[in-house]
């Protein structure tokens, strides 16, 4: 079943069809889980251990999925394939079906693109990175399988599918966190991400529900088309249901104050959490929030929960980036840092700026993927996650200190690397939609954002090496992704400034925004310069700062990190007690609360029970002593006790001996004669 | 031709049957009583129909259904007798007192 639904809005960009690549673009989401499959069977004979597989599928994908992306950019594409799989019952007098099929359109393109190119780039690292590691061919198995349910949710069109690859990515992100369960920190990471992410899921799943009852359909295009048109049913769900989706999204893409399940993966190894924890998975609930981008759009209820939405976006963004400017783990401050830009993404795409989240979203997979893989290769190098074992290797690895260096500075929104357009952009939208004091916010965060990687990047760089042996550069094998992620970091910002497209290309923008419902989010003509050079200010501030604090020679550097501000140190050392809160809650929860509700049921509600059950009892007994056995028992003891007594007295006239039954019949007649003759 | 003395003499022998049916104590003289009374009958029917002199012979047709229905009925009743004989070697109506509460 193919559709080609039309734009429903004036403006919207004509749609094509696609070609044989969007017809067939299952086999991008299918190829993973063949991979999967493959490697499960077969792997462990190979010489890589199955990831030949693995990078396979991904080879496949990444080919598809750019030329996809190619021809998106010429036409924008629109194309559905479902396929019915079950009818799931009547709502109000129109089928349910359960269906599942992909999507091709500029969002979705986006994605593939986003997850075949890091997810190609991080399988090939793994190689060198996991080589003679435990469990190797289990390792990509499990990848192969978040990827696969990764494209199956960005490929959904509909709730449920993207639901299911929702839990997929869970899943797969469990496995992946717990990969070292021998150390039970680690398995208990892997507990804590599936568990926060479960309290979110249920917001996701009751939102679904919600969204595709009010209009009887859970596909997108439908709920999307019946946004843009105000139907009335949605409008009536569209606070409660938006709210909802977005509790989903504050758990995958870990909002405040869900985040804390994030910072605790980094306990899986550490392509995992350049893929999973930073560049993909983790930006599914901003994925989900601009694949429902209508509902928040155009509708009031949308709109009225988008004003809950900013200010949990903007606290993330800011508070979660404080954090990391006193973690000592390098994995750590990078997963601060990505909670902090997912908050960016958050804030625009809840401010109403679509394109400008997903721009974040799309050079932040970059970047942050670099600046994993980066990490990842300095922990290889000195067998060590702690900053304070590191310092002064940016002799000793120049290829990773100059690609990490690269993804530091395009994190930091330094002109022109990629991040400064995709946060430029969202400074302009906070700007245009009238959210002047959160953009200060955003403006600020910009300065932390800087600033702690200026920290991480002068404690492992520069100094003096203070850990144990002689750390070397690591193989081709991890250095070539690193280098290949570096480009985009510096260049796919280009693709959207504002005013400049490529010809009959367009830009950015007109990709992802080849949509069934044209989005319609504010792009500036120009660069807004005085927003910028506020954006560049923060971030050569923050460069400076870091850099005069911990620049200097390795000695000093940890004593500033003692700087120890009273209050606001501890503070974040212990992360804004969050951890203390969320076990609090579950603490209270086993404890006084569920004490408190014993109390209450022991003497609250089983009094009223035992009250009620007395009440009917003693009922009972008056219906059964005085009613019944009293009244209606003796009326029937009566009746038959009379039956009784005269049954008694007249079997005495039968006495079996028939001539006395022969008098009775001869007297009874001569009375019968005698009464006729008479009365005659 | 006068029915009277006909009636008078079955209405006697119906009394005769009625008497002894209701004071014999012996079964078979109830049953002979009993036999009297069903006689009684036919000589009433004989003596309507010498009247009567119907085409068909209503009468007479009567009658020998009610001598049939006398012999299968002594019959019965003698063997029903017989069997109570032999059981309580009596044949005395008072002791047959099983028919009752």
């Amino acid at each position: 079943m193919t559709h080609l639904v039309l734009a429903v809005e004036a403006g919207a960009p004509e749609l094509v069809s696609g070609g044989f690549f969007a017809q067939w673009a299952g086999i991008m989401l299918v190829a993973p889980f063949v991979a999967f499959l493959l490697i499960v069977f077969l792997g462990k004979r190979l010489k890589y251990l199955g990831a030949e597989f693995a990078i396979g599928a991904m080879a496949l994908n990444l080919v598809w999925a750019s030329i996809l992306f190619v021809q998106n950019m010429s036409h924008g594409i629109f194309r559905e394939e479902n396929f019915e799989i079950a009818s799931i019952g009547m709502f109000d007098g129109r089928a349910l079906v359960f269906e599942l099929g992909w999507v091709v359109d500029g969002l979705s393109i986006m994605m593939y693109f986003v997850v075949a190119f890091v997810g190609l780039l991080v399988f090939i690292y793994a190689v060198g990175y996991m080589h003679g590691d435990v469990r190797v061919t289990w390792f990509f198995a499990s990848l192969s399988l978040f990827a696969g349910s990764m494209l199956i949710l960005v490929g959904s069109p509909n709730l449920i599918q993207l639901i299911i690859g929702w839990e997929g990515v869970g899943l797969a992100s469990y496995l992946l966190i717990g990969h070292y369960w021998e150390q039970k920190e680690n398995s208990s990471a892997a507990m804590k991400a599936f568990y926060t992410n479960k309290v979110a899921d249920v917001g996701l799943i009751l939102g679904a529900i919600l969204l595709g009852l009010a209009i009887g359909d859970f596909s997108f295009a439908a709920i999307n088309e019946a946004a843009a048109n105000h139907a009335e049913p949605l409008e009536a769900v569209a606070f409660a249901g938006g709210l909802l989706l977005f509790f989903g999204a504050m758990g995958k893409s870990a909002q405040f104050p869900l985040h804390i399940w994030l910072p605790d993966a980094m306990a899986g190894p550490t392509p995992v959490s350049a893929l999973m924890h930073a560049a993909t998975m983790v930006t599914a609930g901003i994925y989900l929030m601009a694949r429902t981008f209508p509902v928040y759009q155009d509708l009031v209820g949308g709109e009225a929960a988008r004003q809950w939405m900013v200010p949990i976006g903007v606290i993330t963004l800011f508070a979660m980036g404080l954090l990391a400017l006193v973690a000592d783990d390098i994995k750590k401050v990078l997963a601060y840092s990505t909670v902090s830009q997912l908050g960016y993404m958050m804030t625009a795409v809840a401010a109403g700026g679509y394109t400008a989240g997903l721009f974040h979203l799309f050079t932040h997979a970059f970047f942050k993927a670099l600046l994993f893989l980066g990490a990842g290769s300095v922990i290889h190098a000195v067998h060590s996650n702690n900053m304070s074992d590191m310092g002064g290797l940016r002799k000793e690895m120049p290829r990773t200190f100059w690609t990490f260096v690269i993804g530091s500075l395009s994190l930091a929104g330094i002109i022109p690397l990629a991040g400064f357009f995709s946060k430029d952009e969202i400074l302009a939208t906070l700007d245009h939609e009238g959210y002047q004091a959160f953009m200060w916010v955003a403006i600020a965060g910009a300065f932390v954002t800087a600033f702690y990687m200026t920290r991480a990047v002068a404690l492992t760089f520069f100094g003096s090496y203070k850990g144990h042996g002689h750390p070397h550069e690591s193989p081709a094998l991890m250095t070539v992704p690193l280098v290949a992620l570096a480009v985009p970091s510096v260049i796919a910002g280009f693709l959207n400034i504002p005013g400049v497209e490529f010809g009959g290309f367009g830009n950015f923008t007109t990709w992802v925004g080849a949509r069934v419902v044209a989005m319609g989010d504010h792009h500036p003509e120009a660069i807004d310069w005085t927003l910028a050079a506020y954006g560049l200010t923060a971030g050569g501030l923050g460069i400076l700062i870091g850099w005069l604090l911990y620049g200097k020679d390795a000695e000093t550097q940890l004593a500033r990190d003692r700087f120890e501000i009273p209050v606001l140190y501890p503070l974040l050392r212990q992360k804004y007690y969050m951890d203390h809160l969320a076990l609090g809650m579950v603490g209270f929860t086993k404890g006084p609360a569920a004490r408190a509700v014993d109390w209450v049921n022991t003497y609250v509600l089983d009094g009223i029970v035992n009250g009620v059950g007395g009440g009917v009892r003693l009922m009972g007994r008056f219906v059964y002593g005085g009613l019944d056995q009293r009244g209606i028992d003796m009326f029937f003891n009566g009746v038959s006790a009379g039956a009784d007594s005269a049954g008694l007295a007249l079997r005495r006239l039968q006495t079996g001996r028939v001539q006395q039954y022969a008098m009775g019949f001869v007297v009874g007649a001569l009375v019968l004669v005698l009464a006729i003759a008479v009365f005659n | 031709m006068i029915v009277t003395q006909f009636l008078v003499i079955a209405a006697a022998l119906f009394s005769l049957g009625v008497y002894g049916l209701l004071v014999r104590r012996n079964a078979v003289m109830v049953l002979l009583a009993v036999e009297l009374m069903l006689n009684a009958v036919n000589i009433n029917l004989i003596a309507f129909e010498a009247v009567i002199r119907s085409s068909q012979a209503v009468g007479q047709v009567f009658s020998i259904f009610v001598i049939t229905v006398a012999a299968a009925e002594v019959g019965i009743g003698l063997a029903i007798i017989l069997m109570i004989f032999r059981n309580r070697q009596s044949a005395n109506v008072d002791d047959f007192n099983l028919m009752k509460f």
